[in-house]
């Protein structure tokens, strides 16, 4: 696993900002102590996607109304439908210094946060090289819960996959990902060479995506 | 066919896999595979009988997920469809005329808490209704596979055998290291579903067959019960979309018969396997015997992820999570402090202990409901087998079924009703008992008496099926300044224990120096004279390092510490380490500021014995934490140190309490605030960081944890007349249960303020959903409650 130290102090609040060297070293060691329990998986597979009227898409069978992912994927003819986690034992050792000492468990959160961002990175690549046998390009991950694309997939969308059987990844009654450090996400096919056609954060609905930048 | 009878005699085959068939038909990606019973039973059926034509003794239902929680037909409920599977297999078998049929019993598709927001009894109820529903539809055996959680299967086996009486059997799913998707290892997956009384274990899915053969070792070293194996055809891999495993017939049957040679006596297949695949194995293992089963003799307990082995050398039982003479520890039970015994439990484990004693009872309290939080929050963040430690046989009860693991039972005795109370309990449950040598007529005064006494409870179990690997005799430390020969019977008592009846031992090891002076001196001692006289577990508290130093060097003196590598790793360098700076050199002040936890504890231990409590906290520890939260909301320190800062000052006030404790004083605490994450929302990092900063600010904080019910809310805010509710959320799907709290909490308690924060929260929500006010981060809430209660 790569650690991108920017981003964990970006997840802690930093802001750009400096962080003195006891923080510095309280984040090695969580990234130590995360290392032996990490036990990322993930799974994915291509479906055609089928706009069935305005704001309304199919995806493997999935029916989803959501004007902003209908946007996001506008003429994509297919799309990876993606779940990833970094296994249970991740949210096991959170939980235990949520208990014990509480900045270890919020640096920790940061540490997991960045992780499976990462992690993420690192297996698109193979959809990526997929796509790029057949000269196309991918649009960024979308993920339920981002804009008006509704939490309530999430289910779906496990089901899908066979997620919960494969990879361990679940949904709570609430949506909620089970275990937490996970991502689930539909990943558009494009023509297009572009990285993000939504092309500034702040003008995207998706206030909870991970990746918005604030400027 | 009597499956129980074949066993053993000859090798039985399961059938292969299902659902890939069924995809290979047109099985949707998301479809419902069992709902096919009721619209494809031809496929169905001709699936079963190929498998019985192929010479399978044993054919799966298609009935893997029908479980209420997972199984979303709108047409048809899941009894439905499990009536319909057991039905057509049955007909395949009649009309096949061998086989016999197995209730094929998936996991729920849902995480357990604490990592899902299933609970252990819905999980149970879940498993029931399947099992129950199998059972009267005609299946011959029970087999739940694919778990990969031991508290769900334990759920899933506890629902199977008190509703059926059905064999059953259990193959989980294990990764290419031997582990569970929850850590869990084989020998815990094994300690566990041997003791609860399952007919078969072993491996399924996620693995080709000669990953499996690699994992077999593992499995036979510990296991002394009949092994099931059936692997997937390979490796799952993705072609264009569609999911293929690649290993064709004949490599398969090729490992499968060195997965027998290993130890197997049921064979079969998962994922990818076929009717050919099952033909080529059972043609190939023709001829092929089962490998006979040495009984292993373990005496064993286990956790959600580990085993620990009584034997090989003595085992440390760490004593603190009990209230007996500890005046901190009765007010942690009273205020129902859990994280007071998880830090007590997580010390001890940082300091040697391999399973944890847990004795909540406490007259004033409720201990049935004690025992069971306090067992479901050391499971959840501990990986140490636990000890269940009470003489209320409802709260034991409780915790054995609740217990994710294979417990240890302290304790049972020699009379008559303390027997037949626990062993039943340990029929039905597992475990691994402590019997003490004592019995209606109390504590004999010598070795012969109590060795009668360790007698007697070994053939009393022996009735209820308990073997005398799952009994471990505790000889009875007495009282020596009592009578002066109470350690020696004690030795020899537990000497003759270990040889004549070939019994392991344990001592509650400190009782020996019970009023005399400097007590560890004679209890480091008597702990070494008991290990030479082969103690095998001793109660100690792990924080004694005499205690510890006399294990560890008695460890590398005897042989069981393997180059003394557990002993070198625990002592070497200590000599030459730098002294720690004494605390008195950091102020409390400087240390609070600073984050540093242990300093701050130090230097407020320190100043409580001269200065009044009120005086340190008003004059040393809020004017420290007003610095560092003014200099969090200017942005010139961050989170993390915010929290070194509030944890250090959180150790401060764990000193003066103790202090408080000791003397008999009650600590002065503002208004109560009652905390909450609301319902359907289980993530409370945010909960308490504001939790941590209210108390040290010393309000009276009313924690009532994650997903917490509007109505309990609002009902504590009646009854503790509060006047501030803090709620957190972190899902746009939780904030409606936020929203109705904040009403009912307006309704029924309108003199009530309610503050909000989490993740997804702005003001204009807050606003929406009628919130007194937002925190947009967590000194808000402190300086919000400052303002309303002052």
């Amino acid at each position: 696993m790569k650690w991108n130290q920017k981003e964990i102090l970006r997840y802690l609040g930093y802001r750009g900002k400096p962080a003195d060297e006891t923080v510095l070293a309280q984040i090695d060691g969580c990234i130590r102590e995360l290392e032996a329990v990490l036990a990322p998986k993930a799974v994915f597979a291509t479906f055609d996607v089928t706009v069935l009227k305005e704001n309304q898409l199919e995806i493997g069978g999935m029916h989803i109304q959501s004007k902003q992912l209908s946007q996001h994927i506008n003429g994509c003819k297919q799309a990876s439908v993606f779940a990833a986690t970094l296994g249970a034992q991740t949210d096991l050792l959170i939980q235990r210094y949520n208990i014990l000492d509480l900045s270890k468990a919020v640096i920790l959160q940061a540490c997991a946060a960045a992780a499976i961002e990462e992690y993420c990175d690192e297996r698109q690549e193979e959809i990526r090289r997929q796509a790029a046998e057949q000269q196309l390009y991918l649009r960024p991950r979308y993920s339920p819960g981002y804009g008006d694309f509704a939490l309530s997939h999430q289910k779906e969308l496990l089901s899908l996959l066979d997620a919960p059987k494969r990879i361990g990844l679940t949904a709570m009654d609430t949506f909620v990902l089970a275990p937490s450090k996970s991502v689930t996400a539909i990943i558009g096919f494009t023509h297009e060479d572009t990285t993000c056609h939504i092309a500034r954060c702040m003008t995207c609905t998706a206030k909870n995506c991970p990746f918005r930048k604030e400027d | 066919m009597n499956i129980k009878q074949e066993l053993g005699n000859r090798l039985v085959f399961f059938d292969g896999g299902m659902g890939s068939l069924l995809q290979q038909n047109g099985l949707a990606g998301g479809e419902l595979p069992e709902l096919w019973n009721l619209s494809h039973p031809d496929l169905i059926l001709k699936i079963h009988k190929e498998y019985l034509a192929a010479g399978c003794d044993i054919i799966k239902t298609n009935t893997f997920g029908a479980n209420a929680a997972k199984f979303h037909d709108k047409e048809h409920s899941a009894q439905e469809v499990i009536r319909h599977g057991v039905a057509l297999a049955r007909r395949a078998v009649e009309e096949s005329g061998h086989g016999i049929v197995a209730m094929d019993i998936g996991p729920t598709g849902k995480l357990m808490r604490p990592l899902g927001d299933l609970e252990f009894e819905q999980a149970y109820e879940l498993f029931r209704e399947m099992a129950v529903t199998g059972a009267q539809s005609g299946a011959d055996v029970i087999l739940i596979e694919t778990m990969s959680d031991t508290y769900e299967v334990k759920a899933a086996v506890l629902a199977a055998k008190e509703h059926t009486n059905l064999p059953v059997f259990v193959t989980m799913i294990f990764d290419a290291q031997g582990k569970l998707l929850t850590g869990g290892d084989i020998p815990a997956a094994v300690a566990l579903l041997e003791s609860l009384g399952v007919d078969g274990i072993g491996f399924n899915c996620g693995l080709g067959p000669d990953q499996m053969k690699k994992l077999m070792p593992q499995l036979t070293e510990c296991c002394s019960i009949p092994i099931v194996v059936n692997p997937n055809a390979g490796l799952p891999k993705s072609v264009n979309g569609q999911t293929v495993y690649d290993v064709d017939p004949q490599e398969f049957a090729a490992s499968m018969v060195e997965i027998v040679l290993e130890g197997a006596w049921i064979v079969g297949g998962c994922c990818g396997t076929t009717p050919a695949h099952l033909a080529e194995m059972i043609r190939a293992c023709r001829g092929l015997s089962p490998i006979p089963i040495a009984p292993k003799n373990r005496t064993v307990v286990s956790s959600y992820s580990k085993a620990v082995v009584f034997g090989s050398k003595p085992v440390i039982i760490g004593e603190r999570i009990n209230p007996t003479g500890k005046s901190r520890f009765k007010q942690a039970l009273r205020e129902h402090d859990i994280p007071y015994l998880l830090r007590e439990g997580v010390a001890q484990q940082q300091n040697g202990a391999h399973i944890l004693d847990v004795n909540v009872g406490l007259p004033e309290i409720d201990e049935v409901s004690m025992m069971e939080d306090a067992i479901r929050e050391l499971q959840s963040i501990l990986d140490l087998p636990l000890q269940i430690d009470t003489t209320n046989i409802e709260a034991m009860e409780r915790a054995m079924r609740l217990y994710n693991g294979k417990p240890l039972i302290n304790s049972v005795n020699g009379k008559q009703d303390c027997m037949h109370s626990i062993f039943p309990l340990m029929k039905k449950y597992g475990g691994t008992v402590i019997a003490l040598t004592i019995d209606e007529n109390g504590i004999p005064d010598t070795a012969q008496g109590r060795v009668e006494i360790a007698r007697k409870i070994m053939e009393t179990a022996a009735t209820y099926g308990i073997e005398k690997k799952d009994i471990i005799v505790d000889a009875l430390a007495m009282t020596v300044s009592a009578e002066q020969q109470a350690a020696a019977v004690t030795l020899e008592a537990l000497k003759r224990i270990r040889e004549e009846l070939g019994l392991y031992t344990s001592l509650g090891v400190s009782n020996i120096s019970f009023g005399l002076p400097q007590r560890e001196n004679v209890n480091t001692t008597f702990f070494t004279m008991a290990m030479q006289n082969g103690l095998n577990a001793a109660i100690i508290n792990p924080a004694s390092k005499p205690m510890m130093a006399a294990y560890y060097s008695f460890c590398a003196l005897t042989g069981s510490d393997v180059q003394c590598m557990d002993y070198i790793a625990q002592y070497a360098g200590q000599a030459s380490a730098p002294a720690v700076p004494a605390s008195s050199e950091i102020s409390l002040t400087e240390a609070v500021i600073k984050g540093l936890k242990e300093s701050a504890f130090e230097a407020a231990k320190a100043m409580v014995q001269t200065t009044p409590p009120l005086t340190i906290i008003n004059q040393d520890l809020i004017p420290a934490l007003d610095v560092v939260g003014k200099e969090f909301e200017t942005g010139t320190m961050f989170l993390p140190q915010l929290l070194m800062s509030a944890e250090a000052a959180k150790a401060a006030f764990e000193a003066i309490k103790t202090y408080l404790n000791t003397n008999g004083q009650a600590q002065v605490k503002k208004d109560k605030i009652i905390l909450a994450t609301v319902k359907g929302d289980i993530h409370d990092i945010g909960k308490n960081i504001v939790k941590v900063l209210l108390e040290n600010y010393s309000y009276d904080v009313i924690d009532l944890g994650k997903d917490v019910p509007p109505q309990q809310i609002v009902e504590t805010a009646l009854q503790q007349k509060v006047k501030l509710v803090g709620l957190s959320a972190l899902m746009t799907t939780t904030v409606v249960h936020m929203e109705e709290t904040i009403r009912l909490l307006h309704e029924h308690v309108p003199e009530c303020k309610i503050m909000v924060g989490g993740a997804v929260l702005t003001q204009e929500y807050a606003d929406m959903i009628a919130a007194d006010f937002y925190s947009k981060d967590a000194m808000g809430s402190v300086y919000y409650a400052q303002k309303l209660l002052g």
